[in-house]
């Protein structure tokens, strides 16, 4: 797609660009998804975290179907209370991706819509896809029984 | 005394929460639907997954980058070799590794059987899950079950293992073709394409399978970009997005083949893409064993020690078209023998997450029949 010019994008949002698209402050992530979308980008691919020293990377991955393009938008935050903004409003396939990595890694999203956890137990302890968490569930974790149940 | 007349009194019985699965049989596996009835309607299904939660991604930051395509095998259970395909097309993209044309043509020729074999199941249970409208549906089912069987059988002759054939190794293929199997693989694609105007007479021709799925689970073109369903519900869409032609990998630039694609957006026009699908891939398997080059099959030094392989850092996306849809890995790199961060991005955690957008309105038997055609797999779901 001539017209998406990912440069001139992550400049505006006082960004960069990286190999596989742009990185965007926490504040620029919504406007700048919602750029990628009025420029073409209307395919929602996938969201991941990624846990580096400073806290955890979000990937949002959108694509330009006709153009055959497709955009990682990345954003940071921090260790504690990691949190960065919904990217549902923007794209509804956002749902279950982020309510994934809210499950596996903790990462709130704020403005989500229906914030449960996805995949691991409603009273599941920590966060499996963090660096800090063992192979092994450490905590002899066992699901709770009909009768214990709250 | 006269009989006081029968009266007919309209009652609201209000809304019905109900639990469909995880242990019915039409949701493919483990999937848990919890419906709000009003009546037979639904009025709004929330799914449930996770039953199936494996912990791949995070298997995969303890084992060697060499060890891993046999797990993502594990992943698709319906149609194995596209996971490890994924893996090792990502990995390549990931550490610049050249692959030789013979072993790209044999995984492609792997690939193609497997969507086959991956796609009669899906029109097999299909029948099972639209049951009496086929004539009880067993018989589309043990039709289709039979012709699967002989990929299944050929697959075996060729590689040792019925399904999980971990025939894809990063740079190369595990396993080289010999003069009889390629034989014999050209008698089992005619035996296909003869079988499938006799499963479409089964299914396609019948009009109550017309009935039950037209204008059933609409999904438009619009909510399929937003919500980023793929594969045969995109294709089904009218958006014409192929991984095989959109990013092509291995052998597919060189072959010819069709996308087919259907504009109505329903379960039946899902239906009609993946039948088609199903020619294609015997067009494109006739295409290899015609055209399959000669020379190695894997060139890379063999590796005793995992951990003596290591990809340089960084991030890779790849993906390859699944029979469900868009299977892709991206990758991050810390340059060590083993994978920091490891996103599979499955094509039925994608096609899962419209049904609470398109099961509104539904009938509970219609939500049957637009599952089925939605063709998800659980294990790929939970990965």
């Amino acid at each position: 797609m001539g017209s998406l010019d990912l440069e001139a994008l992550a400049q505006g949002m006082g960004g960069k660009v990286h190999p596989l698209g742009i990185d965007v402050p926490r504040e620029a992530l919504l406007p700048a998804l919602t750029a990628l979308r009025e420029a073409g980008c209307r395919y929602y691919l996938l969201c991941t975290v990624t846990e580096v020293a400073s806290g955890f990377e979000v990937v949002h991955g959108v694509r330009d179907v006709e153009a055959n393009r497709t955009v990682f938008v990345k954003t940071g935050t921090g260790k504690d209370d990691p949190r960065v903004p919904s990217a549902v409003p923007v794209f509804a396939g956002a749902n279950w991706f982020e309510r994934e990595m809210l499950d596996l890694f903790g990462v709130v999203f704020e403005g989500h819509p229906d914030p449960r956890r996805l995949m691991m137990p409603d009273d599941y302890p920590g966060y499996p896809l963090r660096k800090d968490f063992p192979m092994a569930t450490p905590w002899g974790y066992r699901p709770a029984t009909d009768a214990e149940a709250p | 005394m006269a009989e006081a007349p029968l009266q007919v009194v309209e009652r609201d019985f209000g809304e019905l929460a109900m639990h469909m699965g995880p242990q019915h049989p039409s949701t493919h596996g483990v999937l848990r639907l919890t419906l709000r009835l009003r009546g037979e309607t639904v009025v709004a299904a929330d799914p449930g997954i996770g039953f199936l939660h494996r912990g791949v991604e995070k298997l995969s930051e303890s084992l060697g980058w060499e060890q891993l395509a046999p797990v993502y095998e594990r992943d698709d259970y319906v149609a194995p070799t596209f996971n490890s395909l994924g893996f090792c097309v990502a990995a390549e993209r990931l550490g610049g590794i050249q692959v030789p044309r013979r072993g790209a043509w044999l995984r492609t020729l792997t690939a193609e059987l497997t969507r086959i074999a991956s796609h009669l199941v899906w029109l097999g249970t299909w029948g099972l899950d639209l049951g009496g409208a086929l004539g009880g549906g067993t018989t589309l089912y043990m039709y289709c079950f039979r012709e699967r069987e002989k990929i299944l059988d050929w697959l075996e002759a060729h590689t040792g293992t019925r399904f999980h054939t971990n025939v894809n190794l990063i740079g190369g293929a595990r396993y080289d073709l010999t003069p009889e199997l390629a034989r014999s693989a050209r008698v089992l694609m005619n035996g296909i394409e003869a079988a499938i105007p006799e499963l479409w007479g089964m299914s396609g021709d019948s009009s109550i399978l017309r009935d039950r799925t037209r204008g059933i689970g609409v999904i438009s073109p619009e909510l399929a970009q937003a919500v980023g369903v793929t594969g045969p519900v995109l294709r089904g869409s009218g958006i014409a997005f192929d991984v095989r032609q959109a990013a092509p990998y291995d052998a597919y630039p060189e072959l010819q083949f069709d996308v087919p694609v259907r504009r109505e957006g329903d379960a039946f026009a899902r239906f009609q893409v993946r039948m088609e699908e199903i020619l294609q891939s015997v067009r494109l398997v006739r295409q290899i064993l015609d055209g399959l080059p000669r020379g190695p099959i894997f060139t890379r030094r063999p590796l005793k020690n995992p951990k003596a392989s290591k990809l340089p850092a960084g991030e890779a996306y790849a993906a390859v078209e699944s029979a469900r849809g868009e299977l892709g890995f991206y990758l991050v790199s810390d340059g060590s023998w083993r994978p920091y961060r490891l996103k599979i991005h499955a094509p039925s955690f994608a096609n899962l997450q419209v049904i609470p957008h398109v099961a509104p309105g539904l009938l509970v038997a219609d939500l049957v029949a637009l599952l089925g055609s939605l063709d998800p797999v659980l294990g790929d779901v939970d990965r």
